[in-house]
């Protein structure tokens, strides 16, 4: 449990670091170090949830459980490889005079108050808790994402404060309706504790549940992206720094989806109906197919990307309503390699639009021309994400196919053609990106693709064969929210 | 279950509940400015007032907390925050002119019908107050959206979004005695980095577009022409 408030306190001590000392040249690679002592810190905690099983601090406000344990190490590791990434790209914008010292510290500093607040939302026992992190991962991101100051970067920026404030005001009702639900067979101070809350399930009153329900996955499926309340994300992706968007991606909307399942498990076993999975598999159908037709109208990189990631997270949604061990297994090894092929992507994303000194998809041309290791990396991440085999998504979205044809054999034509069409989608703009006519005067920039190798190489090791150790954990997680296991 | 049979604190928890809903409703025909931010700092003292009153009858320490940081900011550190605003804009002799003024009043009170619909299935679990206060509070959040929709000035959308927070503080102390101190500290802490970010948002919108008409934040496409 130390190494849950070791990994509090050094993203805490970040912030205040970044805020006082101003920014200097090193900076962004104080940012890594503090990024890679947390991913240590993460490991150790895993091991310890390894060890001794399920860890509930003393005072009961934090728990660590197999669920949120390989979540908190991913997200540790994708905002150290992030990292790893933002350190010379904010450099170089700020050679383009894109942004000033000032707006870079704001920046560093802002980066570890996101990973606070993503870490308190996955480490917290407290469902109220867990409601105030994720506003607080708004308010930290929402001055980054107008961190250029352009027009278009403050509309974007605006948009997702109402819309995300407004969305999630509405998961806050959802957790009232869920207090004043508890507070009925329990006493007040500790009747949010999820652990509480999960061993009474079944004496909650299902009808208040139920409708709580309904408010909560308004409030966090705006996070998430589904559609239709999806309409700040490709916004906010596209008009922040590119860093930004790939946290933002990678993890942001799985700690959205998290809470989600988080409250579902809990409705679930007051109501003892597949109210609550309906709902997830309605709205997570809807966003599937609505962002993969989306796909083919976009013009610019990141809003493509962006849009791909509401499609992934509308299949996630999708997989964890239908519950069931196979349903929730996949989508939870679909929520690792998601994020880790998304952010890769916009890694490279990022240098390709530097490189070609803009975002739009129709002067991005030759990538694999001027510079090979970039534009290998994009196609690379594309065939990934897109689903092909041999790469992690494969596996996850094959086992969502294989649940699906299993319980609601109807529903798979669906999924096939959406996967076909966001396909479609997204080669019709990558192949001339990457394989077009270079542009006269296009020269290579100073790029950092670590952080893209590594992500791919572990999405393809875990498409190849999933190490032992982790397909452990996946279970060990599904039989937590599904109640068994399917390996 | 006549009103009158009700003990004196419920029959004051269900006027402060109407009254809240009322000031809901004036904001959101309310096309000056000013007057938006007054009525919304006076939704704020009901909001004291209610805290207090439940802190005394229940002899609830924490809730005294609850009411002081009510009283702080939402009657005098973001109404205030937005009139110096509005008067460094020079926007107070504005009247904004609002659209279908009567359909969004009908629509305002068909919401109001709407959330006593939707929390119609908790009757039988609930007494009279808990459900009135829930559906006051729901639709106290529901007509904050509807504000944010019919009003085009950026700072009535922030009325807008910290009046659905005022009708969420009002089921959590009604409903519940208010929520556990630590999360009532944290989402206290969440508005006010909120309504600080928009002071900075003010600034840039303004600088950006030279006025803070939310219409002319339009340059953002779902599908790019």
């Amino acid at each position: 449990m130390i190494a849950a408030y070791l990994l509090l306190l050094i993203s805490f001590g970040g912030i205040l670091y970044f805020a006082l000392s101003g920014h200097k040249a090193d900076t962004g690679k104080i940012n890594i170090c503090f990024n890679g002592v947390s991913l240590l810190a993460t490991i150790w905690l895993a091991i310890n949830v390894f060890n001794q099983g399920t860890l509930l601090s003393e005072d009961k406000s934090f728990l660590v459980d197999s669920f949120n344990v390989y979540l908190i190490v991913l997200t540790a590791f994708i905002g150290f490889t992030t990292s790893i990434f933002s350190s010379p790209y904010m450099a170089h914008e700020k050679d383009l005079g894109k942004l000033t010292d000032q707006r870079l510290k704001m920046y560093y500093s802002m980066y570890q108050g996101f990973m606070l607040a993503m870490y308190l939302v996955l480490t917290t026992n407290n469902m109220g808790v867990m409601w105030v992190a994720m506003e607080g991962a708004t308010l930290a991101t929402v001055l980054l994402v107008s961190l250029y100051r352009t027009p278009e970067s403050i509309e974007a920026a605006w948009k997702y404060f109402i819309l995300c404030g407004v969305g999630i005001a509405q998961a806050l009702f959802g957790t009232i309706l869920l207090y004043y639900a508890a507070v009925q067979i329990g006493d007040g101070e500790n009747a949010l504790l999820w652990s509480v809350l999960y061993t009474n399930a079944d004496k909650l009153n299902p009808e208040i549940l139920e409708i709580a329900f309904v408010f909560l996955l308004i409030g966090y499926g705006t996070k998430i992206g589904l559609v239709p309340l999806h309409n700040w994300l490709p916004d906010a992706h596209s008009e922040g720094p590119t860093p930004m968007s790939a946290v933002l991606s990678g993890l942001l909307l799985n700690d959205a989806l998290y809470a989600v399942v988080r409250n579902k498990m809990l409705v679930d076993g007051a109501t003892h109906s597949s109210m609550a999975g309906f709902l997830m598999m309605g709205f997570g159908l809807l966003s599937f197919l609505v962002a993969a037709l989306f796909l083919h109208r976009q013009k610019d990189i990141k809003r493509l990307f962006s849009y791909s990631s509401i499609e992934h997270m509308g299949l996630m949604t999708f997989a964890f309503g239908m519950g069931g061990p196979l349903a929730t297994f996949a989508a939870l090894m679909h929520m690792t390699v998601h994020s880790l092929t998304k952010s890769a992507i916009f890694v490279t994303v990022g240098h390709a639009s530097q490189l070609a000194g803009t975002q739009s998809m129709d002067k991005i041309r030759g990538l694999i021309r001027t510079q090979p290791k970039i534009g290998w990396g994009l196609l690379i991440g594309t065939v990934a994400i897109a689903g092909f085999p041999p790469f992690g998504v494969f596996t996850s979205e094959f086992l969502v196919l294989l649940a699906t044809m299993h319980s609601y054999p109807w529903l798979a034509p669906v999924l096939l053609l959406g996967i076909g069409i966001a396909f479609a989608g997204l080669f019709r703009h990558i192949q001339p990106m990457v394989y077009g006519e270079q542009p006269e005067g296009q020269l290579p920039v100073k790029a950092n693709l670590w952080p893209v190798i590594i992500h791919l190489a572990l999405v393809l090791w875990m498409g190849l064969a999933i190490p032992g150790f982790l397909a452990d954990w996946f279970g060990q997680a599904t039989t937590l929210i599904a109640g068994s296991s399917p390996l | 279950m006549n009103i009158e049979q009700q003990d004196f604190y419920t029959q004051a928890i269900l006027s402060m509940a109407a009254l809240v809903g009322l000031t809901s409703f004036l904001m959101l025909g309310q096309g000056r400015l000013l007057r938006l931010i007054f009525v919304f700092a006076l939704q704020g003292l009901l909001l004291t007032a209610t805290t207090a009153l439940a802190a005394y009858s229940l002899d609830n320490y924490h809730l005294y907390i609850s009411a002081v940081l009510t009283l702080a900011l939402k009657v005098i550190f973001i109404p205030i925050m937005l009139r110096r605003q509005v008067l460094a804009m020079n926007m107070h002799r504005d009247t904004e002119a609002l659209k279908n003024n009567t359909a969004v009043m009908i629509g305002g009170a068909s919401l109001m019908v709407f959330s006593y619909y939707v929390l119609h299935p908790i009757v039988q679990t609930s007494s009279v107050v808990m459900v009135n206060a829930l559906a006051v509070s729901l639709s106290v959040v529901l007509l904050g959206m509807l504000l944010m929709i019919s009003h085009r000035q950026a700072i009535a959308h922030v009325v807008g979004f910290m009046s659905i927070e005022n009708g969420l503080f009002f089921a959590a102390i009604v409903a519940t005695n208010g929520m556990p101190l630590v999360v009532e500290l944290g989402v206290a802490f969440d508005v006010l980095v909120a309504a600080v970010l928009f002071g900075i948002f003010f600034f840039h919108i303004r600088t950006s577009i030279d006025s803070l008409d939310v219409d002319r934040l339009n340059r953002l496409h779902e599908v790019e022409k």
